[in-house]
């Protein structure tokens, strides 16, 4: 496997996170334990996320000419 | 005489030596902090309801170091790339911002261990129990700055404040002396399970990352004059210190979750 397809894996692991780390930021933030920083990691969670998805394409389409191998 | 496929790859498997040699390694890697998370996971399902700590790790810090991770892996495979496009000036920019964010993750690292060595827990002989970090230590008498903790909280519940999940306590400074201390100790890996797992886990990740860091680094610098003589084999040493680092990103991925959040 080569890095390229390390780091597709890779990639789709942290999507996987920050979307996770939305949801945690958003509930704590929704309960009555809320803290100071959960607003904004809750934000800046989904922003990374969607974020990342659109590097992942752009990721693809730069480097088609490399082998997955 | 010359090793063969230390460049080109090999047509029956299509990969070069060092490829086979990194993915064996990493292996073996899966191997050992696989062991690890199922300790932890072990540990943490068999310990008694409500007594697993929670909230003791500044999860901004733990927020912020998981970025930087994410970037170094995005810089360090874009020099890989930018090798691939004859392109070395791009190479060198990516990798010393690999290696910058390899220096901010070991340094927000240091000062959360700092944290943890100067957070003390200290047992009153009158049953009340104070947590805080250290502001000074006399031979009479001790001062945190800190809060009284309620006494289903003392020695697992101990929430923080400062964990972004958890409402803020307010801190104050509290003298005690050292006759009415029945049992001090800070939150080092000799606290309790959940910190000797913590620090067992996040310190061998950061080896890892000290490690990976010296060999980008070299690669960065001295061992960079190869693309000059062999820009093939100079490519696959960056391509495999690149997968090296993907997997110590690949670990804290799963290490940020199950320790700061869960």
């Amino acid at each position: 496997m080569s890095l390229k397809a390390f780091h597709l894996i890779f990639i789709i692991a942290a999507i996987l996170l920050a979307f996770g780390c939305a949801v945690w930021s958003w509930m704590s933030y929704f309960s009555p334990e809320r803290g100071a920083w959960d607003l904004a990691w809750a934000v800046i969670s989904t922003l990374i996320g969607v974020g990342l998805i659109a590097y992942e394409v752009y990721f693809m389409k730069k480097l088609k000419n490399i082998s997955y191998l | 005489m010359e090793i063969p496929y230390t460049a080109e790859s090999r047509p029956d498997t299509g990969l070069y030596n060092a490829k086979v040699g990194i993915w064996l390694f990493l292996a073996s890697e899966v191997m050992l902090f696989g062991a690890l998370f199922s300790t932890y996971i072990l540990l943490r399902v068999g310990a008694d309801p409500g007594k697993w700590p929670h909230g003791l790790l500044n999860v901004n810090l733990g927020m912020i170091n998981t970025i930087v991770l994410i970037c170094s892996s995005i810089t360090v495979v874009m020099a890989w790339a930018s090798l691939k496009l004859n392109n070395f000036g791009k190479f060198k920019m990516f990798q010393a911002i690999t290696l910058l964010c390899a220096v901010i993750f070991v340094g927000i690292k240091s000062y959360e261990y700092h944290d943890k060595f100067t957070h003390y827990e200290i047992q009153l002989k009158d049953g009340r129990v104070v947590d805080g970090h250290m502001k000074e230590q006399t031979k009479d008498q001790v001062t945190v700055s800190g809060h009284y903790l309620h006494t289903e909280e003392a020695g697992a519940e101990a929430k923080e404040g400062h964990s972004h999940q958890t409402a803020e306590v307010k801190h104050e400074e509290i003298t005690v002396k050292r006759d009415d201390i029945k049992y001090m100790e800070n939150y080092g890996p000799w606290h309790n399970t959940y910190m000797a797992i913590y620090f067992t886990l996040t310190g061998l990740h950061a080896l890892h990352v000290i490690g990976g860091a010296l060999v980008i680094g070299f690669l960065w610098g001295p061992g960079s004059k190869m693309w000059r003589t062999e820009p093939e084999r100079f490519t696959n040493r960056i391509e495999v210190s690149g997968l090296f680092w993907h997997f110590v990103d690949l670990v804290w991925i799963f290490l940020f979750p199950v320790l700061y959040l869960l």
